[in-house]
């Protein structure tokens, strides 16, 4: 009862809170695993002020989510608070039993999970799963009232017809529209904290905006706290009023938002922001074309800026045409229960042309089409009518042995690092298949060529007999591309290719695509949703819409001169674009 | 207000500590899930009584006379009919006066045959059936899975009763193999068909066909390998349960002819006498159970070391 008032009490003057909502003290989480102990945090502190919003961002593993669990005492069974404390709204955290815990949670702290799609329960119905929230922080009591108390929550999380959908399963909700739920349940008991772990990660930009735009007037009408839990260094500058950085378990640096951004100190925080891909980055190039081929590691900014002039200098417009693409179109036909089926048309009548030696970026949001059209164009998928021609040969009508023979002119590298190698082949029967299937039958001569490309993605030889799950993701990501180029191709399809990746490897990967672009006069077909990315990476750009290309030109023109809307709301989207970054 | 921390933070910077981005770091070993499973078996000590009990088994049913030099059937003398253990004859006799160990021993060949012929044919009609329906899909699909469905609504036990009543005549270790292996394989083909269909949307094998690799090499070489550890499981315990069955049918008088001796002809033999000589029934059960267990325990095992999850729990 006595918490009761003074929540209320503090809910109603903040300004009087003589003390900060959370604060963490020296906190040491570890996990058991086989190899024994592994710290996860190693001496995290920090505060947050009643209403702030605050964003830990770090790469995979650095520890942002396990200060997260930790906070509400989510950590998995394996994992344990070894020392320091965090105190929540006066109250101790560490050490309170699991019924302690159920009362902190919901009421205090409110928590919005990062899949929206794995995080609602699919047998029951949306209303059902808000009602339930309701009744666990003991908002109302009367079954009519847990009902339109449950149907203000999700009003209030902006789904205007709320009531009708109450009865509607998860299924029948889109991603953005269940993001919303976890965000309505999240804030259901208007608690003075919400942590928000990569509350949109799964999101296209367009929704994430919206979603996070409504997420800040909620927090902000009702002074709540709210930490956001994120990889994207961009959308946390944008969110939050402070940033903590975090690597290896450790806080590196933290601040107000723009001085952190403005001047950075640590070399770790540096070299995140030179990596972050923005709209203020240019195409990087390859290290050849550049004149100081330094060791400091991938650095967006300064590589772009340096070689703005070698850019210009690329007259891509000659080149000979390696891709052409002509009213491709695809219909798949629907399942519609029973024996009637529906046509969708995925791809829509697109065309265009990619010079040799250039990048296109085909851009556009998930159900765009564009990994249906990179699988035609890859000879995966038939098209339903329309041209492909790469290297001059046409897709349409060719045989079986010359389809064999132009897939070695041709190859994909695809977006998941661990689905895209056999997890029992080695590293170096990965590279070699493209050399055996194409009769390359000498073993010796597989070898060396093996040798040689592993050098070529900067991986040490020593790999080849290792196998996928002792690298990282970046480093697998280097295995596909150099399975990739084991033939020789000239067109590579980068199929969300390097999305998977965190921000530093990401940066490397793209640079040594840039390089081998340069080296090895390669074509590559770029297709992302993420257009920080484009911006860096390609020469023209096509963005795509509902399975149509609905704008396209030179990368300058889409960023600078954008003449559709759909295509300015795709920028404006982006999160941090108005941010002015340290170069 | 002015409580509130908005100095600017920097851990101290640690000189030694490069930011190197994405080094490659081996373990001095090489590791993958054979490997890791191997490597996690070998630290569990059930692994090796497992082992040991289904290495015993394997030895007696190659080479009965290591374990006894008592013939099992033809010293039998009526006068021993049920008498208890004595020297040379541990276990005692049976009713028809023969050695009960000796026979125990010489009964391991049938029943692990048995097993092992069950799983042989179950594997080699389940998995084919399994994986060419889930990576070909459509009618393919619809056909194998049809056909694999009437076998899997027919219990296999009633199944191989009806089989073995009809083939009175020929009452051995392949037709009761036939029997059983022929009805079960439709649930090993479904688990097959699972897997397939996950592992075929993976990328390394749209890469591989995007290589130009031929439909059905992409499917021996990168589907079947990974949709394997299902298998492996499934087969390791169906061979203790081909064992059972054996030994249920022939308990019930239809599985293997009377003269071939198994450990369900055993048992169904004593159980006449189960009140008079409890003995002679208890120890064909006995070994049977320690076999199946073995090899129950060894599938679960083999689960778990193949699970990264289940031994990271552990």
């Amino acid at each position: 009862m006595n918490d009761a008032t003074t929540e209320v009490m503090s809910k109603q003057a903040p300004g009087q809170h003589d003390g900060p909502l959370v604060s963490v003290k020296d906190l040491e989480v570890s996990f058991r695993t086989l190899g024994g102990s592994v710290s996860a945090l190693r001496g995290v502190s920090f505060d947050m002020w009643p209403g702030e919003t605050v964003a830990i961002v770090g790469e995979s593993g650095s520890g942002k989510s396990t200060t997260a669990t930790a906070l509400i005492n989510l950590l998995p069974s394996n994992g344990m608070i070894g020392a320091g404390s965090i105190t929540i709204d006066g109250r101790e955290m560490v050490g309170l039993s699991q019924d302690q815990m159920a009362s902190v949670r919901g009421k205090i702290v409110g928590y919005v999970p990062q899949d929206p799609m794995s995080n609602l329960n699919p047998v029951w119905s949306v209303g059902f799963q808000v009602e339930e929230a309701v009744r666990a922080n003991g908002l109302a009591h009367t079954r009519k009232e847990i009902k339109s108390r449950a149907i203000e929550v999700l009003k209030e999380a902006g789904l205007a017809d709320a009531d009708r959908r109450m009865k509607q399963f998860p299924h029948q909700f889109s991603g953005g529209m269940r993001q919303r739920v976890l965000i309505g349940i999240g804030l259901a008991a208007d608690p003075k904290l919400l942590i928000a772990d990569e509350p949109t990660s799964a999101l296209d930009v367009t929704v994430q905006k919206t979603i996070l735009d409504h997420l800040d007037k909620l927090t902000r009408e009702n002074h709540t706290a709210v930490l956001f839990i994120t990889h994207d260094l961009g959308l946390a500058a944008e969110r939050a009023s402070k940033l903590i950085v975090m690597h290896r378990g450790k806080i590196v640096e933290a601040g107000p938002s723009v001085e952190l951004l403005e001047n950075p100190q640590h070399p770790y925080t540096k070299s995140l922001i030179a990596a972050a891909p923005s709209l203020a980055s240019r195409r990087i190039r390859g290290a050849s074309a550049s004149s100081d081929t330094d060791a400091g590691g991938p650095d967006m900014a300064r590589l772009a800026v340096h070689h703005h002039e070698a850019a210009e200098e690329h007259h891509i417009s000659e080149a000979p045409v390696s891709i052409e693409v002509k009213d491709l179109t695809k219909v798949f036909s629907i399942r519609k229960g029973g024996f009637r089926t529906e046509p969708l048309t995925a791809v829509d009548k697109i065309s265009f042309k990619v010079r040799k030696g250039s990048t296109l970026a085909l851009v556009g949001e998930s159900g765009s089409g564009k990994t249906t059209a990179a699988k035609m164009i890859l000879g995966l998928e038939p098209p339903t009518s329309g041209d492909i021609i790469v290297g001059g040969t046409n897709l349409n009508g060719i045989s079986r042995k010359a389809m064999f023979n132009l897939r070695s002119r041709m190859q994909p590298v695809f977006q998941d690092p661990y689905a895209s190698l056999d997890p029992q082949r080695s590293i170096g029967a990965i590279i070699a298949e493209p050399l055996r299937v194409h009769g390359v039958s000498d073993r010796s001569v597989r070898l060396a060529r093996v040798k040689e490309l592993l050098d070529q993605v900067s991986l040490p030889e020593s790999i080849a007999q290792r196998y996928p799950n002792e690298l990282s993701g970046g480093q697998r990501q280097r295995v596909a591309v150099a399975r990739a180029l084991a033939l020789k191709p000239e067109v590579v399809v980068l199929d969300e290719a390097v999305s998977a990746l965190d921000v530093l490897v990401q940066a490397q990967v793209l640079q040594l695509l840039a390089d081998l672009q340069e080296e090895l006069g390669l074509t590559y077909l770029f297709i992302t949703h993420d257009l920080a990315v484009v911006r860096v990476v390609a020469d023209e750009v096509a963005v795509m819409e509902d399975g149509k290309i609905v704008e396209t030109g030179t990368t300058d023109e889409i960023f600078e001169r954008a003449r559709k809307p759909y295509t300015q709301r795709l920028l404006d989207a982006i999160p941090g674009s108005g941010i002015k970054w340290a170069s | 207000m002015s409580k509130r921390s908005s100095e600017h933070y920097v851990a101290p910077v640690d000189e030694n500590e490069q930011i190197e981005v994405d080094a490659v770091r081996l373990g001095d070993r090489r590791s993958n899930l054979w490997l890791d499973a191997w490597r996690d078996l070998r630290r569990r000590p059930l692994f090796y009584v497992a082992l040991t009990i289904v290495a015993v088994v394997a030895l007696a049913a190659a080479w009965p006379t290591l374990f006894t030099q008592v013939a099992p059937n033809n010293d039998c003398a009526l006068s021993l009919s049920n008498a208890g253990p004595e020297a040379g004859h541990p276990l005692g006799y049976t009713r028809q006066g023969c050695d009960v160990y000796s026979r125990v021993v010489w009964g391991a060949r049938t029943s692990l045959s048995v097993g092992m012929l069950v799983v042989l044919i179950t594997a080699v009609i389940g998995i084919p059936m399994g994986a060419i329906a889930g990576f070909f899909g459509g009618k393919v699909d619809s056909i194998l899975s049809r056909i694999g469905d009437i076998f899997f609504s027919i219990p296999y036990f009633l199944a191989a009763i009806v089989v073995m009543s009809v083939l009175a005549d020929h009452r051995n270790v392949l037709t009761i193999s036939f029997a059983i292996g022929g009805f079960a394989w439709a649930s090993l083909a479904r688990i097959v068909r699972a897997e397939v269909l996950r592992i075929k949307n993976l990328e390394y094998v749209t890469a591989s066909t995007a290589v130009g690799r031929s439909r059905f090499s992409t499917l021996v070489g990168h589907v079947l390998p990974n949709s394997l550890t299902p298998v492996i499981v499934t087969l390791t315990i169906g061979l203790g349960a081909a064992i059972v069955a054996e030994a249920a049918l022939s308990f019930l008088g239809i599985g293997l002819n009377t003269s071939v001796m198994s450990w369900g002809n055993d048992i169904s033999q004593a159980q006449v006498t189960i009140k008079t000589a409890p003995m002679a029934l208890f120890w064909p059960s006995l070994f049977l159970t320690i076999t199946v267990l073995a090899f129950i325990m060894l599938g679960e095992l083999i689960r778990d070391a193949l699970d990264p999850k289940a031994r990271a729990r552990r």
